[in-house]
């Protein structure tokens, strides 16, 4: 196996809500080796957000509380103070935002946003720094590099403006990339050319990526690896073509049967009835998904859910998988039997 | 960007043609003229004589000829002469523009000296003890008149403690020019100059302040954060340069209410400047005084907007007109 490049132990993000502390990431253990790509996936409110934030250190201190170890090349972020953390920011660990409208300064021109990195972690003459910015620009896939050097992110349209987002998180040849939903923002015909430059860069560099999404095609698209996220625990990690072909966990399944497929047209689409609870509402005693699927009996679940190691390689949490059905699916069998 | 201010300064033209108009028309919807102003309740003057003198300075003539005479004259620099002041305009404005303008510009500049470094803490610092009480500086502020305000300055800076003159804009006694002159200047703008200063900055702070909470959560912060970026640097590149937009916006306000605050700064510390001289000017029904003076102040008005415009647009790309 290639060496490990980020190691996740026991994170727990908590934010502070009218004075008590409420976990929104709950205990998460993951590592991610080099040239891997971990896709997080979960739905809104899962807490794969507030994963990503905490592991770069972006949340505010003072409404935050971190526990946990995460672990870069052996060195542990999150007791690190701010001046040191500085110094591992934009250099060994990069980051893909979210939302490319909003993630640049309207007020610099594009080749100094992607030179800004290089000003604290890399010795370069201003002429060597203008050379690398170009030859970023040119491997994010930017054709007109010497335009855009000088244009300001107002000028760009959203897909050139995530092309410059990722030539930033770049600049400083990182062993650990985080792309936090990167084509979520984006229309699906962009979408699918940032995927594209995202798996061509994913082959140059060896780093390791954290993708978090809420977009199954990316993941299959993109990932080795799967975590799948909720309501701030990790309910299963496999690889890919394990989580696809072998789903365990029910929250797993409900979401694959989710995904609208052409060749079943007729079929209804399936929905999770619910929503992800609020941190400050949620049953941490037993088993979180238990309230949205309530036609599983209550004694399938584990009184204190824990990953199990089904096969190698493939955890799931808690033991309701082994009892899961559909609702329509028991309506069928009952259907099957009566008649 | 030459270009940009060139064409900022050709669009002055239009607007100064329309202010000289309306400031015009309005002072002469005013009741009387200056010679009922200067001769009203006079016995010892005849209506007839009233008639002849009214004949005399062209004020009988329909207003687009007296505007046209107006106008023409003061391109040349000739703004008619004070029928009270019996002096050219010109030279009666001369040493009172200057006056204004330099208590202005201090309260101007010293405003920006204290609320620049004020907001700053306040918007980085939300909620610590340094910015609780900035903000209640600033609500203090606003809610004290200028008139008070500056009774009390008068009161106990020049009066009671008497470390600075309580009028006038300079020792009269002092040689026009020489070192002394300037400092007993300097020394006779302090007081008009700290109480409009202090008062006006409470709304630059409170400006930046808030723009500062809004900037600093907004998501190239965060960018920049995860770039490596000092924590100072943050501040000093991402942050206030976006914050500084709202201020340089709010510069053309600024010397709006400048202006229009010098006068009771001017009445109170007796300083004499346009302000006093617009009064006086009221009063007298002096009509060629009082439309240099609303002339002087709506072109300063328009200048500032210019001057907003081209800060504006020498920070923000966004509105750069090419």
């Amino acid at each position: 196996m290639a060496e490990t490049v980020l190691e996740i132990e026991n994170l727990r993000t908590s934010f502070n809500i009218k004075g008590n502390y409420y976990a929104a990431v709950d205990g998460v253990s993951l590592s991610v080796h080099k040239n891997e790509v971990v896709a997080i996936v979960g739905e809104s409110g899962c807490g794969k957000s507030a994963l990503a934030l905490s592991i770069i250190g972006l949340h505010n201190a003072k409404t935050t509380k971190l526990e946990g170890q995460v672990n870069l090349k052996g060195q542990n972020l999150l007791n690190l103070p701010v001046e040191k953390l500085n110094k591992i920011r934009g250099k060994d660990l990069g980051m893909i935002f979210q939302d490319p409208m909003t993630a640049l300064n309207p007020l610099a021109t594009i080749g100094r946003q992607i030179a800004e990195p290089m000003d604290y972690h890399m010795k370069l003459s201003s002429a060597a720094k203008k050379k690398r910015v170009l030859e970023l620009l040119g491997q994010v896939g930017i054709k007109d590099a010497n335009r855009i050097y000088k244009q300001y992110p107002h000028e760009l349209s959203g897909g050139m403006r995530q092309r410059v987002v990722i030539a930033i998180a770049l600049a400083c040849n990182p062993v650990m990339l985080i792309a936090d939903e990167p084509t979520t923002a984006l229309d699906v015909t962009i979408q699918a050319q940032i995927m594209d430059l995202m798996k061509e860069l994913q082959r140059i560099t060896d780093s390791g990526i954290i993708l978090i999404t809420h977009d199954l095609g990316v993941v299959a698209e993109m990932a080795n690896r799967v975590a799948v996220m909720y309501a701030g625990e990790f309910v299963e990690i496999a690889d890919v073509n394990t989580l696809f072909s072998n789903p365990l966990h029910p929250y797993t399944r409900s979401l694959l049967s989710s995904i609208p497929s052409n060749m079943t047209d007729k079929e209804e689409l399936h929905v999770i009835e619910g929503i992800v609870p609020s941190i400050q509402k949620l049953d941490r005693e037993g088993c979180r998904f238990a309230p949205r699927i309530p036609w599983i009996s209550e004694d399938a679940h584990e009184d204190k859910p824990t990953l199990h190691e089904v096969e190698p390689g493939h955890f799931v949490r808690c033991t309701c998988y082994k009892e899961f059905h559909f609702p329509e699916e028991r309506v069928e069998d009952e259907n099957y039997v009566t008649t | 960007m030459v270009k940009f201010i060139f064409r900022r300064l050709l669009v002055m033209i239009p607007q100064l043609f329309l202010l000289s108009l309306i400031i015009f028309i309005l002072a002469k919807q005013m009741p009387g003229d200056a010679v009922t102003g200067a001769f009203m309740g006079n016995p010892n003057v005849t209506p007839e004589q009233v008639e002849k003198i009214r004949e005399q300075y062209g004020l009988n003539d329909p207003w687009y000829v007296q505007y046209g005479a107006w106008v023409g004259k003061a391109v040349q620099g000739d703004l008619g002469s004070s029928y009270t002041h019996k002096q050219p305009v010109t030279s009666l404005l001369a040493g009172r523009v200057t006056n204004t303008v330099t208590l202005s510009l201090f309260i101007l500049i010293v405003s920006y000296i204290i609320a620049i470094p004020l907001g700053i803490i306040a918007g980085r610092w939300t909620d610590s003890w340094s910015d609780k009480l900035i903000v209640t500086y600033n609500y203090f502020a606003f809610a004290t008149p200028l008139f008070v305000f500056s009774l009390l300055m008068l009161f106990f800076f020049g009066f009671v403690l008497g470390w600075f003159p309580t009028g006038n804009s300079v020792d009269v006694r002092l040689e026009v020019g020489t070192w002394d002159f300037y400092l007993s200047k300097l020394k006779h703008l302090v007081l008009p100059g700290m109480s409009g200063a202090l008062l006006a900055t409470a709304g630059t702070i409170q400006y930046l302040r808030n723009d500062i909470i809004d900037t600093k959560l907004k998501d190239f912060v965060k960018t920049a954060r995860a770039k490596g970026v000092p924590e100072g640097k943050v501040y000093t590149r991402h942050i206030l340069r976006n914050s500084m937009l709202p201020i340089a916006a709010f510069l053309g306000y600024e010397i709006t209410g400048l202006i229009s605050g010098s006068i009771f700064l001017e009445m109170i510390f007796s300083y004499p400047g346009l302000g006093q001289l617009f009064i006086q000017s009221i009063t007298g029904r002096d009509f060629t005084v009082t439309t240099a003076i609303v002339m002087i102040s709506g072109t300063a008005v328009i200048v500032g907007t210019m001057l907003s415009d081209i800060i504006l647009s020498a920070i923000d790309p966004r509105i750069r007109i090419e």
